[in-house]
């Protein structure tokens, strides 16, 4: 188990490695020169020069690179261009928000889907199963704008119990929670149900059920946490959904997360902090996969770690 | 300035022009008042933030050389107590005020303004405003890395003494912007780069917290040299606030400043509430935004060409679609700016006449041709409707609607953008002098690689009058020198290398509870309000 | 048919198709059912100061905030969502498939360097990609299509992999291979034949997500350039107006909501048709 783990961990820096690469790249090839950013309208072409050395953005392409992931070894995410501020003191300030966000998302998601799967698997072919279903149709058919913006129009402006955006408090958190949690919802409730259906045909809840426990308790001690393990193996792998999710939630809600940050480093091209989110964002998106893989073992045994 | 969003409800350089309410008799100290932002504060460093909202903030914490009075454009003195100029207009000594201290307790000295003008033009500092002291001696050797502006010479403890290398007329403007704040030297090497976390300056205000993306606290200086200022003991800026947000708080009382301004989608509901007309206060600007018509490449490099686009464009329509939050404009200069000419009369919107024009040139037929636009919201969708104007006499313009960053990049390339509309990344002016709308927008120097003269417009001639009218330092010829640069601009306009389409106005909402006089809700340089003679409504 | 059959019997599947089926319909005959040009500003599209006209009897769903009846533009969204939809998708399966086949036919280190890339891109944020590789490209309709492309290959070149692996690992193929057949004749006689049925899956259930993708970009504003009208760029357009003018981003974002539960149900149903094996999962 350690030795996986630790091999897991090294392809991991391997593909942060490959990452930091193909964005280093990408970056490089977008037409527009950060340096002309800096300096402003009124700046001399030597100023203009002399940044550029500074920043090292005059040499060729794999010096540059690798200037910035010799760095990237130290610790040492680099400053943003504009601001001046280190990457890192930026993305700490940013990410407890984002960090919030999802947390609070993945709790929402798992617990309308789990209770929407298990009542769909329990009432199975009912009219109940079918519009729940339904509504997990739309959940994963609705893009997060959509969802969010109906969510804003009816909850804030119409009926005023939350606040059109903003944070701060739990009432700033329940909507943009609500918006990215909904599609997982969706995905959730459909695998709960299968994930339950599945169960509840087994030998062990026959058998639970002959012996006269009632239904309600059979279901809830012994059907339901056993269909929970293959879901909860999915938790890891919707990170990186929601690492895409976050970049619209919080433009819609005003949200101070490290989304919001990197859509405006995007605007201005202030690249180290395009490179610092990317790479906060596929190390989440590396983890959480692995965490998927750890657990999944302990949710099928057949599945062996190699 | 650089990234002022424009339609956000905000500005530069303003003069009221409104009659909301007028202010009561004495000002009250003390107290404190919320100001809201959507996007945190990037930078408190004066040689680096050159935002609209940082602006401001900065002329709070930091005191300069020269000032501008409190709601107008009218240059006074601030860490100077006079100042005096030579003969030959080249060299400028400026007294200093006696015992004006830091924030940290030292007192100001002349090595101080020595110290700050050569940081900001060291190229290490890579601040954004080093061009402005082009016109200092030994700027050229500053800009190549020498560490000092040779120019700037301490005379004694409290005076400085500032040679150009030419005579330059905007010179007292440039000691009055953000720039030229003066910066203790230790505080500087103590946090380095981070000194924009961790300002210290002379101003009205120190800062005494800032929590990342969350709030600034701005404590009052109790040292201020100013007797009397600042009124309110303490500013809370509330950052990552939507606007929509910002204006129900300041609509429940929350809030006293929106510092976003109005949102688009409730300007109208809110300025047709009498409840707020007395909340609002209107101001023009020196703004002005255009189209560029890249004359190097064809077809545009056709004067009829461009005449035609000028006359295509129906203002009005455009200034109707943002709810009328700018006037219609037709040349370069905004009206509040000196020079401006109110008897020129432009290209009058004829699409007739125009399509005559191009069919003359041989463009009968009409063209394609691209326009580049910022991606935010409203620019294209002002784009579309230039675009449809264009269609109207038959040319047929491709919207390339991109990253503010990828349209300025696109815009300094002599032959990748035939249009741009400059919304989002508009020239507003970084001090009311008609020289500030030439330079690096509109002349030679402008119009290189990398340059901001998103026209290529180049006229030797011009250019040589505008060095003149630039040269004329006596202030008894300012009147002269303000005809030379009306007709500087009309000149340009005439040969059309831009579509100007309006001058944005600028509408501040601010709480029952704060006071002052109009003019400070739409001051010229301090945006939303100027934070330092600002009052609440005695009592509270 | 026997497929549209059973399609046909279920009833969420049917519904999907329904769906999408007027959608098809829609985008083709735009031209017919369309009151206005989809991009034509009307003076009287705007009341005096400004403002988008709500619903009214000259423009039934209302007008935008430059005069453009909404009804209009909607319909003609249908044609960029579906363009969107058809051609960036299929370019996602073509470089998905072709990926997955040959890495999991040919294996080696072919095999193992486009799977290691593959695992690359499986951690990269969708999103962000998507917004740098915008930011490189001078977008348009087809730069869109290519964009969404390269970001949603990766799901597929995963399943195919995996799929082409497990097929090459039965007997009979290995039966094949002993018996001189050439790898060209079993890839296609044997092993794609067998990847169809995913590829269809994945045909259906990939366009929803590259319409969800389009959407976003647009609403992000660097997706579809304007005037063309497309649903996300029409909501991204007029969202500061939510509140007062609600029409102009409910009724683009219930068409978006539409199409993507259209192809959601016929792609599901199908899965069920032809694989009964895999239920439910994603």
């Amino acid at each position: 188990m350690a030795t996986y783990i630790l091999r897991r961990l090294m392809e991991a820096v391997f593909i942060l490695i490959g990452i930091t690469m193909i964005t280093y790249a990408l970056l490089y090839l977008i037409p527009a020169d950060p340096v002309r950013q800096i300096a402003g309208r009124s700046a001399t072409p030597e100023t203009v020069e002399n940044i550029r050395q500074q920043l090292g953005l005059d040499l060729p392409f794999y010096e540059q690179y690798w200037r910035y992931v010799s760095a990237l070894f130290q610790g040492d995410l680099g400053r943003s261009y504009l601001q001046k501020t280190e990457v890192s003191e930026l993305i700490a300030s940013r990410l407890p928000a984002s960090l919030l966000l999802m947390v609070a998302a993945i709790s929402l998601e798992l617990l309308m889907g789990l209770v929407m799967g298990t009542i769909s698997a329990v009432r199975r072919n009912s009219a109940v199963d079918n519009s729940l279903m339904v509504i997990s149709f739309v959940g994963v058919s609705a893009p997060q704008f959509v969802v969010g913006i109906i969510f804003l129009y009816i909850f804030a402006v119409k009926l005023n119990w939350f606040p059109i955006g903003g944070y701060g408090t739990f009432h700033h958190l329940v909507l943009p929670a609500l918006t990215l949690g909904f599609m997982g919802a969706g995905w959730y409730s459909r695998m709960m149900r299968s994930s339950m259906l599945n169960v509840l045909g087994q030998d062990f809840v026959r058998t639970a059920r002959a012996k006269g426990l009632g239904k309600a308790r059979v279901i809830v001690r012994h059907a339901v946490p056993n269909a929970l393990l293959p879901i909860i193996a999915m938790i890891g792998i919707d990170i990186g959904i929601f690492m895409s999710g976050i970049v619209v939630v919080e433009s819609v809600f005003g949200w101070p997360g490290i989304g919001q940050l990197a859509w405006q480093a995007i605007q201005r091209v202030d690249i180290p902090i395009i490179m610092g989110v990317t790479l906060v964002a596929a190390c989440s998106i590396v983890l959480g996969n692995l965490l998927a893989d750890i657990i999944a073992p302990f949710v099928d045994p057949r599945i062996k770690l190699k | 300035m650089d990234n002022k969003k424009i339609l956000g409800g905000l500005a530069a350089a303003a003069m009221a022009v409104s009659v909301a309410t007028s202010s009561s008799a004495e000002p009250t100290n003390g107290g404190s008042m919320i100001v809201t932002y959507k996007d945190d504060v990037s930078t408190l460093d004066p040689a680096i933030g050159y935002d609209w909202q940082n602006w401001s903030m900065i002329k709070s914490l930091f005191d300069s050389l020269l000032d501008y009075k409190p709601g107008t454009t009218v240059l006074t003195n601030d860490l100077a107590e006079s100042y005096s100029i030579s003969e030959d207009g080249l060299t400028y000594t400026f007294v200093l005020r006696e015992g004006v201290k830091f924030h940290n307790g030292r007192v100001m000295t002349a090595a101080d303004v020595k110290y700050s003008l050569d940081r900001v033009t060291n190229p290490k500092t890579q601040s954004p405003g080093a061009g402005f002291f082009a016109s200092v001696k030994g700027f050229d050797e500053a800009s190549g890395g020498s560490g000092e502006l040779s120019g700037v010479t301490v005379v004694d403890d409290r005076t400085v003494a500032i040679e150009l290398s030419r005579p330059d007329a905007t010179f007292l403007h440039v000691m009055a912007i953000n720039f030229s704040s003066v910066v203790p030297q230790e505080a500087v090497e103590q946090w380095g780069e981070d000194f924009g976390k961790h300002p210290v300056g002379t101003g009205a205000f120190s800062l005494a917290e800032w929590s990342l993306g969350q709030r600034l606290v701005f404590a009052k200086n109790p040292d201020y040299y100013q007797a009397g200022l600042p009124h309110l003991d303490e500013i809370v800026f509330e950052v990552g606030q939507e606007p929509v947000v910002a204006l129900l708080r300041l609509q429940n009382g929350e809030v006293d400043v929106a510092g976003d301004g109005i949102p688009p989608a409730k300007f109208l509901e809110v300025k047709n509430d009498p409840e707020y007309a007395n909340a609002i206060v209107e101001g023009s600007q020196l703004h002005t935004g255009y189209i560029s018509l890249n004359v190097k490449m064809k077809p545009f490099d056709n004067l009829a060409v461009r005449k035609a686009v000028n006359m295509a464009i129906n203002k009005d329509r455009i200034v109707r679609m943002i709810n009328g939050r700018a006037v219609p404009a037709n040349q370069p200069l905004p009206p509040l700016m000196p020079g401006y000419d109110p008897d020129y009369k432009g290209f009058a919107f004829d699409p007739e006449a125009a399509k005559k024009m191009l069919a003359e040139a041989g463009y009968g037929e009409g063209f394609e041709t691209e326009l580049y636009v910022a991606n935010t919201d409203p620019q294209p969708r002002i784009a579309q409707a230039i675009q449809q104007d264009l269609a109207a006499i038959g040319i047929k313009a491709e919207i390339k609607s991109l990253a503010q960053a990828n349209v300025i990049a696109a815009g300094g390339e002599e032959d990748q953008a035939p249009m741009i509309w400059s919304g989002g990344m508009a020239w507003i002016a970084d001090f009311p002098d008609p020289s500030n709308f030439y330079g690096p927008i509109l002349g030679c120097g402008g119009a290189v690689p990398g340059g901001w003269n998103w026209s290529w417009y180049c006229n030797e001639e011009i250019d040589a009058r505008a060095v003149k009218a630039d040269a004329m330092t006596n202030p008894a010829d300012a009147a002269e020198r303000e005809a030379m640069w009306r007709k500087i601009f009309t000149d340009i306009q005439d040969e059309a290398p831009w579509v100007p389409i309006f001058n944005e106005q600028r509408f501040t909402i601010r709480s029952d509870r704060l006071d002052g006089p109009d003019g400070i809700f739409v001051d010229p340089v301090h945006i939303p309000v100027h934070y330092d003679t600002v009052y609440l409504k005695g009592g509270q | 048919m026997r497929v549209l059959k059973a399609l046909l019997r279920r009833k969420l599947g049917a519904f999907g198709l329904l769906v999408i089926f007027m959608t098809v319909a829609v985008a083709f005959l735009a031209p017919l059912i369309a009151p206005y040009p989809p991009d034509l500003q009307l003076f009287e599209g705007l009341t005096l100061e400004g403002a988008p006209l709500p619903p009214n009897s000259q423009f039934w769903l209302g007008t935008d905030l430059l005069g453009r009846d909404l009804f209009s533009r909607l319909i003609y969204g249908a044609q960029t969502s579906l363009i969107i939809g058809v051609v960036a998708n299929g370019a996602a399966i073509l470089i998905g498939s072709l990926v997955g086949i040959v890495a999991g036919f040919y294996r080696g280190i072919v095999g193992s360097i486009l799977m290691r890339f593959t695992d690359l891109m499986m951690a990269f944020p969708a999103l962000l990609l998507a917004i740098v590789l915008a930011a490189i490209f001078k977008p348009s309709l087809w730069i869109v299509a290519l964009v969404i492309a390269m970001v949603n290959w990766v799901q597929v070149a995963r399943v195919i992999y995996s799929e082409t692996v497990s097929l090459a690992e039965r007997d009979f193929i290995a039966a094949e291979r002993t018996l001189g057949a050439s790898p060209l004749r079993i890839l296609l006689k044997h092993i794609a034949p067998h990847l169809i049925y995913s590829t269809i899956v994945f045909g259906t259930l990939g366009i929803s997500t590259t319409v969800l993708l389009e959407a976003t970009l647009s609403f992000l504003g660097i997706g579809v350039q304007p005037p063309t009208p497309s649903w996300g760029n029409i909501i991204f357009e007029n969202q500061t107006y939510f509140a007062s003018a609600p029409w102009l981003v409910f009724l683009p974002g219930f068409a978006i909501v539409s199409l993507a539960l259209g192809f959601n149900l016929v792609g599901d149903a199908m899965r069920e048709i032809l694989d009964p094996t895999m239920k439910g999962k994603h």
